[in-house]
């Protein structure tokens, strides 16, 4: 089964009409699983057994109309809570854990009966631009084996990319879809802050968060949010608006005429890839000739929003991870004289160095003395963030730009730098800042890499980015390209 | 203003923190930490004059629900994750060591 040859509507289609069978689907993903694996290692735990006997009580009671995922195997980011599957964060400190309940977007997608194919690796705790965090191996990306896959949800995109799974679930905190969405040439939604409930996602900086989707067409993405977009009681910043279906816009029809893009000059300025630029503003130009308008505008602090941003995601991730402490879950060590001990000890051997230093930088900004020269100062750059946005907004529909300054580089050649690893999220970070929808499309190759072009909406209004990113992918072939698995490409 | 953090600063947050470092972890984290402290002081040169601070990107207002009771009956389940339990409680060492030699 080639999931680039395919989509999701024909796979349901042809689930309701029985040309093929939920258990011959799960079979095939599994093939595609074990021949590109080895090589991709984006699995950490693989639901096989419960997998393939869902789908067999699938065929045997049919597949509704109305059930757009039903029979389909997904993957699932390993930060995702699911029940009575191990959910690890890709951490040691949770390498024990089946959590006892579902996350209410798996809760939403069982009720549609999806498959889930097995949980995927990203950085630990989310924490990190190359899935090369994680306490349990290294995701490779499927263009060039010797290069990251981006992160902190590689797991996530380098499966799709390598055509294992249709699509996958991931998280974006400050980049997280985004990144690798780009890095390996799919596509990676970032809904609006609230769009998407987190219950069950593992924290890590909560006013940050938020779910989406990796998929390998526009189309695939939309329909697939809009059934995991809602509010709901257990989150209580999950918003109350009505959820659009995203994917049934998107036609024929869909055009970008009149569709006013700015384009942050920022954006395309120092420390961006020469040919990572060439790219992005030939797709702007191609934008242009389909009817839209391309503004050069400026965002000025962009510059600020790294600075901001790990403050900020640090300070609520060291009081998130407090909860980790070898009591009630996780894992605990076991030379301990006292309860100080427990805490302690599990702690430092159950973190790897990137979270200890997240949980450290965090702690020193809200400690006693420094909290209002960083805490309360990067909280109030992120007002200045939020308002560079809306004055652009208010006389333009979408913020274009590259979603990372570079293609995927190589394994290990930033990882003993953190401050070089926290520069890539420069593109990336300002639009969780403020809350704001952001994606990253296929928009062409440099030496052989995908460059992603992120497309940044207003709050809530997803159903215009989608417009842009359909009509952009249905008139272009970037999103044919697949990666020569295993070659060079 | 270039960031002070000395190791012995380091060991302070680790203690806040309820982490422990080496000797010679002390030594790897403590640059890093202060080259990424270094650029969190670039913000420095922002003048936040009357600036509000923005703590929450949520469209949401002071959101409601009925108080009401539920009995989700979980313990068991709960329990099965923990590393220790004893008579449907999460069982712990003593907080005070009583063997003496503690740190």
């Amino acid at each position: 089964m080639n999931f680039y040859e395919t989509d999701l509507t024909q796979l349901h289609d042809d689930l309701v009409n029985k040309k093929i069978s939920a258990t011959e689907l799960t079979k095939a993903t599994y093939d595609n699983i074990k021949a590109k694996d080895d090589q991709i290692e984006a699995f950490l735990t693989l639901n096989e057994e419960n997998a393939l006997a869902e789908a067999k009580a699938l065929d045997e009671q049919g597949i509704a109309a109305d059930q757009l995922v039903a029979g389909i195997p997904l993957g699932v980011k390993d930060n995702i809570v699911t029940k009575n599957i191990r959910t690890t964060a890709a951490s040691k400190i949770l390498d024990n854990f089946k959590p006892i309940y579902d996350a209410t977007v798996i809760e939403k997608l069982k009720a549609q009966n999806f498959i889930n194919a097995g949980k995927l690796n990203l950085d630990e705790f989310a924490m990190g631009g190359s899935t090369e965090n994680s306490a349990y191996q290294v995701t490779h990306n499927a263009w060039d084996l010797t290069r990251v896959p981006g992160g902190s949800s590689g797991g996530s995109a380098a499966s799709v990319a390598a055509g294992e799974v249709l699509a996958a679930l991931g998280t974006d905190t400050g980049g997280s879809i985004r990144l690798p969405a780009s890095y390996n040439g799919v596509v990676g939604m970032k809904p609006t802050y609230g769009r998407v409930s987190r219950w069950g996602i593992i924290a890590f900086g909560s006013s940050l968060d938020q779910v989406g989707w990796l998929t390998t067409s526009v189309k695939d993405n939309a329909l697939l949010t809009s059934l995991i977009s809602g509010h709901d009681e257990h989150d209580l910043t999950s918003s109350t608006r009505e959820v659009p279906n995203f994917g049934a816009q998107l036609n024929d029809d869909t055009n970008v005429k009149g569709l006013r893009i700015a384009v942050p000059k920022e954006y395309l300025g120092e420390g961006v890839d020469e040919k990572v630029k060439t790219v992005i503003k030939d797709a702007l130009k191609h934008y242009e000739s389909l009817g839209a308008i391309v503004d050069e505008v400026s965002l000025p602090h962009t510059q600020y929003g790294v600075a901001a941003y790990y403050i900020i995601s640090s300070s609520e991730a060291s009081s998130n991870l407090q909860r980790f402490d070898g009591v009630r879950y996780g894992v605990r060590t076991n030379d301990v004289k006292n309860l100080e001990d427990v805490y302690v000890k599990s702690r430092s051997e159950g973190f790897g160095d990137e979270v200890k230093r997240r949980i450290m930088l965090g702690t020193f900004s809200l400690s006693a003395g420094f909290y209002d020269a960083y805490f309360n100062k990067a909280s109030q750059i992120r007002t200045l963030i939020r308002q560079d946005f809306e004055n652009v907004f208010k006389d333009h529909d979408v913020v274009m730009g590259p979603a990372g300054p570079t293609v995927a580089y190589k394994i290990g050649s930033t990882i003993t730098d953190p401050k070089a690893m926290y520069m890539n999220d420069v593109l990336t970070v300002p639009v969780n800042m403020a809350g704001l929808p952001g994606m990253s499309i296929p928009a062409g190759l440099a030496d052989g890499m995908p460059v992603g072009l992120q497309i940044i909406g207003k709050p809530f209004d997803e159903e215009t980015m989608y417009k842009a990113a359909y009509t952009f992918e249905q008139s272009t072939d970037f999103h044919k390209a697949q990666p020569n698995l295993g070659g060079q490409n | 203003m270039a960031s002070q953090i000395d190791e012995q600063q380091v060991q302070h947050v680790a203690s806040l923190a309820k982490l422990k470092f080496t000797d010679a972890e002390l030594s790897e984290f403590t640059p890093q930490l202060e080259s990424i402290i270094d650029l969190f002081e670039t913000l420095e040169k922002v003048d936040t004059t009357g600036v509000k601070p923005m703590t929450s990107a949520t469209d949401q207002v002071n959101v409601m629900r009925e108080d009401v009771a539920v009995n989700s009956n979980q313990r068991e389940a709960l329990l099965k994750n923990a590393p220790e339990a004893e008579n449907g409680y999460i069982k712990v060492p003593a907080i005070i060591d009583e063997s003496g030699d503690a740190e």
